[in-house]
């Protein structure tokens, strides 16, 4: 049954979908999306690493989302002018990666498929990774939730409770380029930020608990992949963008529905 | 043994000097309120205690295993994070249903538990962060200018709500606070602090300080009146040792 390509396209993108929905909760409570989308520009240059030593373009991927998810890590304890660092690391390692692609001598590569994901041509292998990866996201924040949520209310809150609120930062990080390196097949690097942050922003409307934010947007990202990936095959429009389409219609129907309902509270 | 000792602590941050040569004690049960002037280093200092902060020269040994209270000055919960009050209690460890009631039953409000945390009021808030507190069962409460944005009759009632609580946990409590003639009723220890400690005793002995007035000045008459007692050779004393401040911060 895996041999069918879009049931392999839908696994791999509900995996993603998932890791990135609960872990993009995070990202929109502490405004971390620029964050996200310089780990995940820089994921381009793990691409042109990954090719010109030819490894596997996840373990690439990983490795430079990590690294510079901890140099950003280590200089937003500077506090100033974060945004400007961030912008500088997010479209330098994006040039860089771009420049550095093609100047990777014999293979001709699409480069869109690193840009914007090519989830139809995914391997029963790539599969395999995606979960696993989507699996350590979600066990660690399963894990960490309660720590997290403190860290994110309040540094010295969660420091009075003996939680070290750097080591939570860490861990968000690390996890956020774990997203990445999964993402990267399914929406590229362009559009990761999307798939973070737009689940969750839907599922901010009538949730009155974090989990019940996190269990929703979980649900809208699953729906947004399902719905992109139809529209795609339907369409013959890029996957990708497909997906990142569907979620931003499911929020902006939650936006609308959020805003009937407070209206619909006022009057008698 | 004391609670939380600090020694010869001096706290920098950029070259700029924000604590210097503060050594102080907390023992089991008292309470003990910090005064000072905006800029004091007051909030500083107290993240020093709560190990939020590694102070730059200096040491601050804490109990083993203490269990701290905190109630910071505020907390801003991002808009986008949906938090009812009974989920915060629960925050970083879950506490059952009842013991969460009894919480709120002490601090004073018993029937938030299924609302916002964005949509409490001022004392609300404040009040939600003190059963949150209380829920460690902490052998020492913190509170940083916790009756902020209270008028003063709510201000009253809170810090009659942090006796009861005091009470019933026996636990030692500090505060942070400009509001003098409030907090300095209920202190067992004032500690008057501007970059380091001018002067510390009793609210009677500080507010008679030449040290306390030359930083409250004219403003706290009420608190001044409310203190002031005969107290000869304070004056004297005060004032070499307001000298002496004076040269070293001019070093």
């Amino acid at each position: 049954m895996l041999d069918d390509f879009l049931i392999r396209a839908a696994f791999a993108a509900i995996g993603t979908a998932l890791a990135a929905s609960v872990l993009g909760c995070f990202v929109v409570w502490r405004r971390m999306a620029y964050f996200g989308d310089a780990t995940a520009h820089a994921a381009i240059l793990g691409v042109a690493i990954a090719l010109a030593l030819d490894i596997s373009v996840f373990a690439g991927v990983a490795f430079v989302a990590i690294i510079v998810a901890l140099l950003i890590h280590r200089l937003s304890d500077r506090a100033q002018g974060t945004d400007t660092i961030l912008g500088v690391l997010a479209h330098g390692a994006l040039a860089f990666g771009l420049v550095a692609v093609t100047l990777i001598p014999g293979a001709r590569i699409n480069l869109d498929a690193y840009l914007f994901g090519d989830v139809l041509t995914v391997s029963r292998g790539n599969i395999v990774v995606i979960w696993l990866g989507a699996a350590i996201v979600l066990t660690t924040l399963w894990w960490h939730w309660s720590a997290l949520l403190t860290a994110t209310l309040s540094a010295d809150l969660a420091t009075a409770s003996g939680i070290d609120p750097r080591r939570e930062n860490l861990i968000l990080t690390l996890l956020m380029a774990a997203v990445v390196a999964v993402a990267i097949k399914v929406v590229g690097a362009l559009l990761i930020t999307a798939l973070l942050v737009i689940p969750a922003a839907s599922a901010r409307h009538g949730a009155h608990t974090p989990e019940a934010m996190a269990v929703t947007a979980m649900a809208v990202g699953v729906l947004s992949a399902l719905a992109g990936l139809t529209l795609a095959v339907r369409l013959d429009t890029p996957a990708g963008p497909s997906i990142v389409c569907a979620a931003v219609v499911i929020y902006a129907l939650a936006t609308i529905g959020g805003k009937l309902r407070t209206i619909g509270s006022y009057s008698p | 043994m004391s609670l939380i000792s600090v020694r010869g602590v001096e706290v920098a941050i950029n070259r700029t000097t924000i604590l210097q040569d503060v050594s102080m004690d907390i023992e089991p049960g008292e309470i003990v309120t910090i005064v000072g002037p905006n800029g004091s280093g007051k909030s500083t200092l107290l993240r020093v205690l709560i190990g939020a902060l590694p102070p730059t020269r200096g040491s601050v040994t804490r109990t083993p295993g203490l269990r701290l209270g905190y109630v910071p000055q505020k907390l801003a919960i991002d808009a986008t994070l949906p938090l009812t009050a009974r989920r915060f209690l629960d925050l970083p460890h879950r506490v059952d249903t009842p013991a969460a009631h009894k919480a709120l039953v002490v601090a004073g409000v018993p029937d938030v538990a299924d609302r916002q945390m964005s949509d409490l009021s001022g004392g609300q808030f404040q009040r939600v962060l003190l059963a949150r507190a209380i829920l460690s069962r902490p052998q020492l409460l913190i509170l940083d200018e916790a009756t902020q944005g209270l008028d003063q009759p709510g201000a009253a009632r809170f810090y009659q709500q942090i006796e009861a609580v005091r009470r019933n946990l026996n636990c030692a409590v500090l505060m942070v606070s400009h509001e003098l003639h409030v907090v300095m009723a209920a202190s067992d220890r004032v500690i008057c602090l501007n970059g380091h400690i001018c002067c510390e005793g009793t609210p009677e002995v500080v507010s008679a300080a030449p040290a306390y007035r030359e930083l409250f000045g004219t403003g706290t008459g009420g608190a001044l009146a409310l203190y002031r007692h005969d107290h000869d050779h304070a004056h004297d004393h005060g004032h070499n040792h307001d000298q002496h401040h004076h040269h070293a911060t001019a070093d």
